[in-house]
């Protein structure tokens, strides 16, 4: 830990601060707390709520894994795992089961969460109706009604347009019966994965100065119509790499004459896969 | 101000701060589950789980009410000196503190249909977290979840009017528990 930091990098009243704004995120789930968000050390669109709530929420007993899109090898997930090296001490893992404390853009892992786990999201746009309605007094208003109408009425366009429910990120999510919420852009693949969970769930907003969150065990449903059911759907193949067919798969292109492989999101999940022997079509020794 | 009120903070304010919200933050995502508070040691009759609360949460942004019973110069001095808080009417409070049976529960602010978190978190003193009297089930309940109330009408009502309501800690000795207003409570 590098000297001339407070512990995790905030000051002793900004966490004051953003800790008040977590209890009452987890005591109304799914409501956005407006919080006093501060200029971190990395751009806006690079986790900057995200690093917050973990800032707040971090221990020195913590072990903290950190993904971007489900992979502990990129350069938000590299950059965020030794800023919090530095500034809090903290040990760092890639490994899903032994962490602690995950941060985590845009999935949730393939890996069962835990009671002892908090799981932290960067979020961009917090408000589920933004799209819909831009201004923040009528959203508000309409969060504070559950006025949910236009939300079902985007859904119904999608599917009078293509026949089907085409929001395939960022789906939403009424939550307990009460608040409609954006999961952060995950993939819908992710959405059941939030009901019921064992973990904590926080999610920060930094440029919007948003604060939300979801007690383990909350109910959450996504959205959805009788006729038209919720789907949580994936590209419709095998990781290459591990042979896996029920986690979520990257699409990369390999070659300018239109060759494509799939493989596992969750590098963790995939790297396990493969040292317990799992093979799939690009394995070496195979392709 | 004595010198007593200067003494009993955290020793380590950042590192202790950060394991008791740690502990404030289970308790509340985990509805009438124990957890323990402890580096606090304010003035009698505050219990260490309460003041290590205070430390955690209370600064000079977070207006206070101190119960009647509560008004004693030495802890009046020692929030004063650890927290900055200013001590203010219900109406006005963030956080009150007190007894159960000394806390004016109609006057405290339950937020608002825009902003419903702009509503008091109670920090309530008891004389012990078991054993249970009450059936909780809700967010952060998997199935049910048994814990020690000191009412349970009051308790219901705030239930009914969510997304409004207040929050509560109840507070024993290190042991702290919570229940959020998302969490429905019946008696057995």
């Amino acid at each position: 830990m590098s000297e001339g930091y407070s512990f995790a990098y905030l000051d002793a009243a900004t966490k004051r601060m953003i800790r008040r704004a977590l209890l009452k995120a987890l005591a109304v789930p799914g409501y956005q707390v407006p919080f006093a968000s501060r200029e971190m050390p990395m751009p806006y669109g690079w986790g900057t709520g995200g690093v917050q709530v973990t800032a707040a929420c971090l221990i020195p007993e913590d072990v903290l894994k950190v993904i971007d899109q489900g992979a502990d090898d990129t350069t938000n997930a590299v950059s965020i795992r030794r800023f919090f090296e530095r500034t809090a001490g903290v040990a760092t893992t890639t490994r899903t089961t032994e962490a602690s404390v995950i941060q985590t853009r845009h999935r949730i892992p393939e890996a069962a969460l835990t009671e002892r786990q908090i799981l932290v999201y960067q979020v961009p746009i917090p408000e589920p109706l933004r799209f819909l309605e831009p201004r923040e007094a009528e959203t508000r208003r309409m969060h504070a009604l559950a006025d949910y109408g236009l939300m079902h009425v985007k859904l119904y366009e999608d599917i009078a347009r293509h026949g089907a429910i085409a929001t395939s990120y960022a789906y939403p999510v009424l939550v307990e019966g009460r608040y409609v919420m954006d999961p952060s852009p995950i993939p819908k693949f992710d959405n059941p994965k939030l009901s019921g969970c064992p973990a904590i769930q926080l999610f920060g907003a930094g440029r919007e100065a948003r604060i939300h969150a979801l007690p383990p065990y909350t109910r959450v449903v996504s959205l959805d119509f009788e006729d038209h059911p919720f789907v949580p759907s994936k590209a419709d193949a095998a990781c290459d790499l591990c042979g896996a067919e029920a986690s979520y798969l990257d699409e990369v292109i390999t070659d300018d004459a239109g060759g494509r492989m799939f493989c596992c999101s969750d590098t963790d999940f995939c790297a396990g896969r493969c040292a317990a022997g799992h093979a799939g079509r690009l394995s070496e020794g195979r392709a | 101000m004595e010198m007593h009120a200067l003494s009993g903070g955290f020793a380590d304010p950042a590192i202790e701060a950060a394991h008791a919200f740690r502990a404030a933050l289970d308790a509340m995502a985990r509805p009438g589950r124990i957890n323990r508070l402890s580096g606090a040691c304010p003035p009698a009759p505050l219990s260490p789980a309460a003041g290590a609360l205070l430390l955690t949460l209370c600064d000079d942004t977070t207006p206070l009410f101190l119960a009647a019973a509560l008004l004693t110069p030495a802890l009046v001095d020692w929030i004063a000196f650890h927290t900055a808080a200013p001590l203010c009417p219900p109406e006005e409070a963030l956080f009150a503190l007190g007894r159960w049976e000394d806390l004016p529960l109609d006057q405290f602010r339950i937020g608002t249909p825009d902003y419903p978190d702009r509503s008091v978190t109670l920090i309530v003193e008891m004389a012990a977290l078991t054993p249970p009297n009450a059936r909780l089930r809700g967010p952060g309940i998997e199935t049910h979840q048994d814990a020690r109330l000191p009412a349970i009408a009051p308790f219901t009502a705030n239930r009914a009017r969510f997304p409004l309501g207040f929050d509560c800690y109840f507070c024993a000795a290190e042991g702290v528990t919570a229940l959020p207003r998302s969490t429905r409570v019946e008696a057995f």
